[in-house]
């Protein structure tokens, strides 16, 4: 196989919403030692069916692996690499940070309204921020605010979904 | 009418056409084995669960149905867990069936409690937890519809005691409609566009190669491929799983590829233009170091699995489909190029030519003895006293290879041997699996000391329903393969290969009810075998004490171009190629 770069793929999977199909999927990534940077369950419109989306980084060669592989699994409907269409593509982010000065307050106030973030709990010392938005701006949200320190942090990893008129979307073929 | 769990499943399996099930009871299962008495499927009841995983696999290697299995909970799962392993890395149908805890106990910890589905996921293609009596006929008709279509594989069907215990209606009607699994469609037919690609490329290749994988015998491909390789002259080899798919003395045939591959299989590869492989995997032990292995040709890849494709290596015509289904487009897609280019035949003469002169030059060849009994002597033997026509169940180890190398197979699903996994105790087992399948055939199945010791107590499930197998055990007082490798790769350093201690097998087997026979001197092999020939009603074990030190060749050391070969000495008194 021809050596390729390395970069982060998008890979959207929709799934049989059945607790055997996640095991299976991560079953596979452990078992082939793919390595996946964050992995996202949530159900469709359709309850009965869930999409993954999952962020991996590879070369080309072991991307299309992962994909084909998940292909395999009899409980997935379809799967796509994202990573070169034109797509929605959000990530979501908690984070707690130290606010014990009155400066520091206000250049959190100021980065939240920069980001278009928001507040969304307060105690004495810390404020907890909510931001929304594409991985690019998550990272460089936190760049910013990590020299104020940050207490706590959760980030969801990415969802996606191709753009309507990409005429790529999985709709209506699924089934 | 409501029927029982159990009731259901058995009726269930009756209407899949199941007639043939092998297992081995205990408390989780029991309202099924309570009810089997009363349905029309006979149950084998061999000695370990393994045992019954192997035959239902050989059962489904030699018919080409859905082999079916019965274990308990706990144990009885674990213990199946190598018979599911070695199916499923072969593409072998089996739906196996485990009984469980009660719903309500599951994840307790049970007594006998074990999460069967979580241990099998890796080894399986599929399976299924039954938590409801309601989803009972509907998982099963899931699971041999996905055993059997697209790349065949191992379903499970765990079944907690009470689901086989509680009360349901069950339709038949309903049952034999056809199922839909709206996230599974296999594709079955290949791509027309690829197709004609590939017909193209074949018909262009100077030196092209058929590489022969085992999804030609399942997917019942081999008459096809035989004439496509007479239609445009192509020679052929095969993998050891892919032997049998086509006659072993066709003159376009060079036997078995990769490690312990012919020299002739190994150099057409090496040195082709074209390589077509259908229904094979590129396996490691086939394709030895993947830069070097056919470097100079374009690849058309044929396989129903879409991942095996560009797995291992580059390939230039992908074509997904059943083997079958693409040869029927592709083979007339070939002889019209082959009709418009006549002179294919004659530039491809040569071809062939140089192939053939590769095999005379260097063919399979061991040094007679008629002092000590050869292994791939006795292998000759067994093919001439059967006429080339049983169906030969191996172990795994050096037997294997010299029956890979030295029985030539005539028909499809002759040869039952674990290739992916490389199972030892598979070939006792698998034998009769493969001879309550076909009755009407002589099953031979060849071991090593090493391996028959491995299962060797289903001896005694062949003797409780008369199953008329024959063994043959290369007996070397060694596990001869790793003694090999520990030969040529370790400075003969023999740690832990040789059997020094071991039972007297013709006293062992005649305790176990079967006849034990023996052989120790080239004279006596024929007259043993015929022997055997003549005993139809219960197993037939024979000990041949072979040869202790001899190897299997050539051989292609790990990670080494199949074109580097150590081949045998070829009656030259030089010295053995010390590596
Ligand atoms: C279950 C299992 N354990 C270990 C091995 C590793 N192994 C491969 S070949 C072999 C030796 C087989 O010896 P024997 O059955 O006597 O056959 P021979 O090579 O002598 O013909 C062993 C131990 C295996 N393939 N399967």
């Amino acid at each position: 196989m021809e050596k390729s770069r390395y970069r982060k793929h998008v890979i959207s999977v929709l799934v049989e919403n059945q607790p055997g199909a996640l095991a299976r999927i991560i079953e596979l990534f452990s078992s082939r030692g793919y390595n996946i940077e964050s992995l996202n369950v949530g159900h469709t419109e359709d309850p009965t069916i869930s999409r993954i989306t999952m962020v991996a980084k590879g070369d080309e060669h072991t991307i299309e692996q992962i994909v084909k592989q998940l292909r395999r699994i009899i409980d997935v409907f379809k799967v796509r690499d994202l990573t070169d269409k034109k797509k929605l593509d959000r990530e979501l982010l908690i984070v707690r940070v130290n606010v014990e000065s009155a400066e520091k307050k206000e250049e959190v106030k100021r980065l939240v309204d920069i980001f278009g973030a928001q507040i969304v709990d307060v105690s004495h010392d810390t404020y907890t921020v909510e931001l929304t938005g594409d991985e690019e701006q998550i990272d460089a949200f936190l760049e910013l605010i990590k020299p104020l320190g940050i207490r706590e942090m959760a980030r969801t990893g990415r969802v996606a979904m191709v753009r309507a008129l990409q005429g790529d979307t999985f709709g209506g073929e699924r089934v | 009418m409501k029927l029982s769990g159990a009731e259901i499943l058995l009726r269930a399996l009756e209407l899949e056409g199941v007639d043939r099930i092998f297992g081995y009871p205990g408390g989780a299962v029991l309202d099924i084995y309570d009810r089997l008495p009363f349905c029309s499927i006979k149950h084998y009841l061999t000695r370990h669960e393994q045992g019954a995983a192997h035959a239902a696999d050989g059962y489904a290697r030699v018919t080409g149905k859905v082999g079916v299995c019965f274990a308990t909970s706990g144990p009885g799962a674990t213990n199946l867990v190598t018979g599911l392993a070695t199916a499923q890395i072969d593409s072998v149908p089996i739906v196996a069936f485990t009984g469980n805890v009660p719903t309500f106990m599951i994840g307790n910890d049970a007594f006998q409690e074990v999460n069967t589905v979580g241990i099998t996921r890796p080894i399986t293609k599929h399976n299924f937890l039954v938590k409801d009596v309601k989803d009972l006929a509907d998982t099963v008709k899931k699971a041999f519809h996905i055993a059997r279509t697209g790349r065949p594989g191992v379903v499970l069907v765990d079944l907690p005691k009470d689901v086989t215990r509680e009360l349901e209606d069950f339709f038949e009607e309903e049952y034999k409609a056809p199922i839909q699994i709206r996230s599974y469609k296999p594709v079955l037919k290949g791509h027309p566009g690829q197709i004609k690609r590939a017909a193209k490329a074949i018909a262009s290749a100077e030196r092209p190669v058929l590489y022969i994988g085992g999804g030609v015998v399942s997917s019942g491909a081999s008459e096809l491929v035989v004439k496509m390789a007479e239609v445009a002259n192509i020679p052929m080899v095969a993998t050891l799983m892919g032997l049998s798919a086509v006659p072993g003395n066709h003159p376009f045939f060079f036997g078995m590829l990769g490690m312990h591959g012919t020299y002739a299989a190994n150099m057409a590869v090496t040195e082709c233009d074209l390589l077509i492989a259908i229904g094979a995997r590129f396996d490691d032990r086939v394709t030895g170091k993947l830069s070097e292995f056919a470097p100079n040709a374009k690849v058309i890849h044929i396989d129903i699995d879409s991942a095996e494709i560009g797995k291992n290596k580059a390939v230039d015509i992908p074509i997904v489909g059943d083997a079958k289904l693409v040869m029927e487009e592709l083979l007339p897609e070939v002889e019209k190029q082959v009709a418009k280019n006549r002179e294919l035949y004659a530039h491809r003469e040569s071809w062939i030519r140089q192939v053939k002169r590769w095999a005379e030059r260097y063919p399979l060849w061991y040094e007679p003895s008629d002092r000590v009994i050869k292994p791939q002597f006795v292998i000759q033997k067994i093919w001439e006293v059967t006429k080339g026509e049983a169906i030969i169940t191996t172990d795994v180890g050096q037997h294997q290879m010299w029956v890979a190398q030295y029985y030539k197979f005539r028909f499809p699903r002759q040869l039952v041997t674990s290739g992916g996994l490389g199972t030892m105790g598979f070939g006792v087992p698998a034998a009769i699996g493969a001879k309550v399948g076909r009755p009407d055939k002589t099953v031979f199945c060849v071991s090593g000391d090493g391996s028959f010791q491995m299962n060797m107590q289903e001896i005694v499930t062949a003797v409780q329903y008369g199953i008329a197998i024959k063994v043959a055990i290369i007996n070397n007082g060694f596990l001869g393969m790793v003694r090999q490798w520990q030969g040529i790769f370790y400075d003969r350093n023999y740690s832990q290969s040789s059997l020094d201690v071991q039972p007297d097998f013709v006293r062992l087997v005649e305790a176990m009810g079967g006849v034990g026979l023996r052989a120790e001197r080239p004279q006596d092999v024929e007259k043993v075998l015929k022997e055997a020939m003549a005993i139809n009603d219960r197993p037939v074990v024979i000990d041949f004490v072979v040869d202790r030190e001899e190897d299997v060749l050539p051989m292609v050391p790990p990670g080494g171009a199949i074109k580097d070969m150590i081949l045998p000495d070829y009656g030259r008194k030089v010295e053995k190629k010390a590596v």
